[in-house]
């Protein structure tokens, strides 16, 4: 199969090692572990895993069975074709770290024109070749602050609607450290606008983060809030959806230092959480501090143009434990299925998905809000999630749903204790008009039950 | 010839994709709120697809040819794990939909959890971390929270030896531990004696790579970590290299207290180019509490007629989240058909292959290039890639010259402790004859060395670019594209 021996050969490589058997390769082993039996299922042949799986993978319900409208941080758009014909190209997913320039220059391109697009979308100088996820590329903001104060700075003001699970990170990152305080998001009003949070913000301040549209899905100008975090000596950091920045201003041109976020929306799928991008971004002062792999363009002898990891100097390898972060890799492949998701919908795809997601969402917010007993709050502007206030639990309001083939919004009680009966809604290009109206039919019928 | 970037490919007005109009009739933006410019490029499909055609020509990859990258085990990844992880039934599901609509996906978990368990002996597994760096962060974070929970708060350090890959120290030191260099003795073994003189109790643990970053099994390594262990500390097994041991030795069995698996090394899921990766964490039953989670347990016992209920544990004395949802589930899927494809002897064989054909290299080289730490070795060995005939000749100028052979260099400057290093791995998926011209190149670059170095020197001749300035990279910092002057809009 993968292991292409014949026995003969076995036997001429045996004889050249000068070893009787292959048994004798493991002398080394202590004898009374070597050879372990191990109890797992017999093998199966290629054709009989592919409809194990198939079966295991039909037992799933999909966004593809349901009406989906459920967001919280990973959001079902759709995919072009043209992008996984291209990620399954084995000369992309089976090379590894461009180490070597020479024979690598398809993944540097690839992932110097990812970290174009994604300058460009957030408005900031420079982006890293990516991180794991929106989650860990948060927690780089705030390692980039600490190191960046050299550790003086010891507080970490998060606001409380920067996406649950992203909050946990940094705080698992920042225990690495001794007497941090990260702060800002505990109980209290989860709704708090980020300007609330400047009474927090002092002259021990590293890093406020936010977050753009933020986890309810609202929109909010962060000019003058950047102006006052920089008053205090502290850096910002926006946590964004990029899709959203295809219609809304930039954390760049808002006056945020770093731009960080989950890049799934540009063209990854579900995959029930990953692999997903994390994204990365930040102004000039503050790349040599960036964790993560970079490309810079340069040339050859013969003053042909080429890319490199650049900067390395930064990292693991080189500094151990002086490094920025442990970091090897980056998403690669999930860089370039965005870099493809936004060549090929370029400016005017971006902006028309964008404002497709905007309408629809609206639209169905409306709606809902006129459902007794259901309220939103259509006054704030958002983008394409939003938060409805229902007249039972939301895990009775998603049972009833699922009956009727609808994958339901978001149980914010899970997160906030102060919002029970707080459902978070998400609509995507994907959710037509059909599916809007039968999700506020259901609804309707669930009130006057 | 020099591919054009998107942004040199770009012309006003074009369109790659066309989506619906609205069905609903539109709202108000807010103006106020709005981007005015959105400085991204305009392609059609067709440009986007030659473009992208272009750059994959020019990659090598383990597709187009041997790929011998030491401690990176690039062995073949399976087409069959592609069209599994893209089963509409995986690929379109929600990470937050409740758990009775995904029963699928978290028996896959649940039964992969299962057999990293088995393969390594350990007790308890979460698949969360994205990557071995992640993996081994968790790990440390975990040794942190043991000692923490004990009310030990007087270690401050952790061992590492001077063979380890750098993310150890690296973890290390992100974790909030100081790092105490272990040498290597002259059979490329942890020092004992160093060892010993430096397990007080101030050491947390020890993070140990078996086999060690020499291709070479730790042959003291019930030792050793006994050692840690009467100091108190913890011993953190740096999984990296444990293509060598499936079906060999279980490092749980060794004495390790807590270790990640690289899937995309050992169970065949692509490097993607750097990533995504994942990185499952296993432990003893001791450490289990203290493990990111959720992890997938069973809820509900099945039986004959009702198959059991898959659900989330969250363990009690958590480290935390280390990463959103549940870690790389479509890297999961991939390891999960390469193991259940393999069975325990397919996968014994994985690794009897590997290190046959690692000890078969080395012997081919033998004479020629000099083995430092010369014995039997495991998945992998390192050479000195210099010889004192040949001056000038350097381990990069040997790595350069395999290019114009149609190879992938090895890994080279690593391990720090050989002089001008290579570090070959060449992975049980490679044949007699691929590995038999691989040596015969070797052995005729060293004769290139001796009598034409200026070969050496000048290589790559073959690839579409140069050997490349790093320097001038470095110092202009040009980090992204911009539109040509005439395209800009």
């Amino acid at each position: 199969m993968y292991t292409p021996h014949t026995d003969s050969e076995r036997e001429e490589m045996l004889k050249a090692i000068g070893v009787p058997s292959i048994e004798s390769l493991f002398e080394d082993v202590p004898a009374e572990y070597r050879f372990p039996r191990l109890n797992l299922p017999e093998p199966l042949s290629e054709m009989e895993v592919s409809a194990q799986l198939q079966e295991l993978a039909s037992i799933n319900e999909t966004t593809r069975d349901l009406i989906c409208f459920l967001g919280a941080g990973a959001y079902n758009h759709y995919v072009p074709a043209a992008v996984d014909s291209i990620l399954r190209r084995g000369e992309f997913y089976t090379a590894y770290t461009p180490y070597q320039p020479e024979v690598s220059q398809g993944t540097l391109q690839a992932i110097f024109e990812y970290q174009s697009l994604i300058a460009n979308l957030t408005g900031m100088d420079a982006s890293n070749a990516s991180h794991y996820d929106g989650a860990t590329a948060t927690a780089e903001a705030a390692v980039l602050a600490f190191h960046h104060f050299r550790g003086k700075r010891t507080r970490f003001v998060v606001s409380p609607s920067v996406n649950p699970q992203y909050r946990a990170v940094v705080r698992t990152y920042m225990n690495g450290y001794e007497n941090i305080e990260v702060i800002g998001d505990e109980a209290g009003n989860p709704f708090v606008s980020p300007q609330e949070l400047l009474p927090l913000i002092d002259t021990n301040t590293a890093l406020v983060v936010v977050q753009y549209p933020d986890f309810f899905g609202r929109v909010q100008d962060l000019t003058g809030f950047a102006q006052k975090v920089h008053e205090a000596g502290a850096l910002l950091a926006v946590v964004v959806n990029p899709l959203a920045l295809a219609l809304f201003k930039s954390p760049g041109e808002m006056g945020a230092d770093i731009a960080c976020g989950e890049g799934q929306p540009l063209g990854i799928p579900l995959s029930y959480g990953g692999p997903y991008l994390g994204i990365f971004a930040t102004r000039k002062d503050y790349v040599r501090k960036m964790a993560g792999r970079l490309i810079g363009e340069t040339t050859d002898k013969e003053g042909r143009r080429g890319y490199v990891l650049t900067l390395t100097a930064r990292e693991q390898h080189i500094r151990r434990e002086k490094a920025t972060s442990n970091i090897c890799t980056n998403q690669g492949l999930m860089a370039l299925a965005a870099t493809l998701f936004m060549s090929l919908l370029g400016k005017t795809g971006l902006r028309q998905v964008a404002e497709l997601c905007y309408h629809k969402a609206h639209y169905t917010a409306q709606q809902i809000n006129q459902i007794p007993g259901f309220e939103v709050d259509l006054k704030a502007p958002f983008f394409h999630e939003f938060v409805v206030k229902c007249p039972d639990s939301v895990e009775a309001i998603n049972e009833y749903l699922l009956d009727d083939g609808i994958l339901g919004g978001y149980d914010l009680s899970k997160d906030y204790p102060a919002l029970k009966n707080h459902m978070l809604l998400a609509v995507t290009e994907m959710n037509t008009r059909e599916e809007i109206e039968i999700l506020c039919e259901a609804l309707k019928e669930y009130s006057h039950d | 010839m020099t591919e054009p970037t998107i942004y040199e490919l770009s012309s006003p007005g074009r369109v790659g994709v066309r989506y619906p109009q609205p069905d609903v009739p539109l709202s108000e933006l807010p103006q106020e709120l709005v981007r005015e410019d959105l400085p991204l490029p305009e392609l059609s499909e067709l440009n986007v697809i030659r473009h992208f055609m272009h750059l994959s020509h020019l990659n090598y990859s383990i597709d187009s040819g041997f790929y011998p990258l030491g401690s990176c085990t690039m062995k073949y990844n399976p087409k069959i794990n592609e069209e599994m992880a893209r089963l509409p039934g995986f690929a379109f599901t929600h990470p937050l939909q409740p758990i009775e609509t995904v029963q699928g996906n978290l028996a896959l978990m649940y039964e992969l959890q299962e057999y990293l368990k088995e393969i390594t002996g350990f007790d308890a597994v979460t698949l969360q971390p994205a990557a071995g760096a992640q993996g081994e962060f968790t790990g440390v974070m975990i040794i942190r929270a043991y000692h923490k929970s004990r009310g030990d708060s007087k270690r401050t350090k952790i061992l590492v030896p001077d063979s380890a890959h750098g993310t150890n120290p690296a973890t290390s030191a992100m974790s909030g531990y100081e790092v105490v260099h272990i040498p290597s003795d002259s059979r490329g073994n942890v020092d004992i004696e160093a060892l010993r003189a430096a397990c007080d109790e101030t050491v947390a643990g020890l993070m140990l790579t078996n086999p060690n970053t020499l291709g070479l099994f730790e042959e003291q390594v019930v030792e050793v970590n006994r050692i840690v262990h009467q100091a108190g500390g913890l011993v953190y097994g740096d999984g990296a290299n444990l293509n060598a041991l499936l079906g060999i030795a279980r490092p749980a069995d060794l004495g390790f207290d807590i270790m990640h698996i690289n899937l995309h090394k050992t169970f065949s899921t692509p490097h993607g180019g750097g990533g995504p990766g994942s990185g499952p964490v296993a432990v003893k039953a001791a450490f289990k509490e203290f493990l990111p989670g959720p992890i997938v347990e069973v809820l509900e016992e099945g039986d004959e007629e009702m198959p059991p209920m898959f659900g989330f544990y969250q363990p009690t004395q958590s480290i935390g989240r280390v990463k959103a949802f549940h870690g790389h589930f479509g890297m999961m899927v991939r390891a999960y058909t390469y193991i259940s494809m393999h069975g325990a002897e397919g996968l014994r064989k994985v690794s009897e292959y590997a290190v046959l054909n690692a000890n078969y290299l080395q012997a081919r080289l033998r004479g020629t290039y000099k083995i430092p730490y010369d014995r039997i070795c495991k998945h992998e060995f390192v050479v000195e890639g210099v010889w004192d005939d040949a001056p000038g000749v350097h381990a990069l100028d040997i790595a350069k010259r395999l290019m114009d052979y149609n190879f992938h260099p090895p890994t080279n400057y690593f391990p720090l402790i050989v002089r001008e290093a290579l570090m070959i791995e060449p992975t049980e998926t490679e044949t007699k004859q691929t590995l038999d011209r691989f040596a015969d190149v070797m052995l005729k670059i060293a004769e290139e060395a001796h009598q034409q170095p200026e070969l050496l020197h000048e290589a790559p001749h073959s690839t579409p670019v140069g050997r490349l300035d790093e320097v001038k990279a470095a110092k202009e910092l040009v980090l992204c594209c911009w539109f040509p002057e005439q395209v800009k809009n």
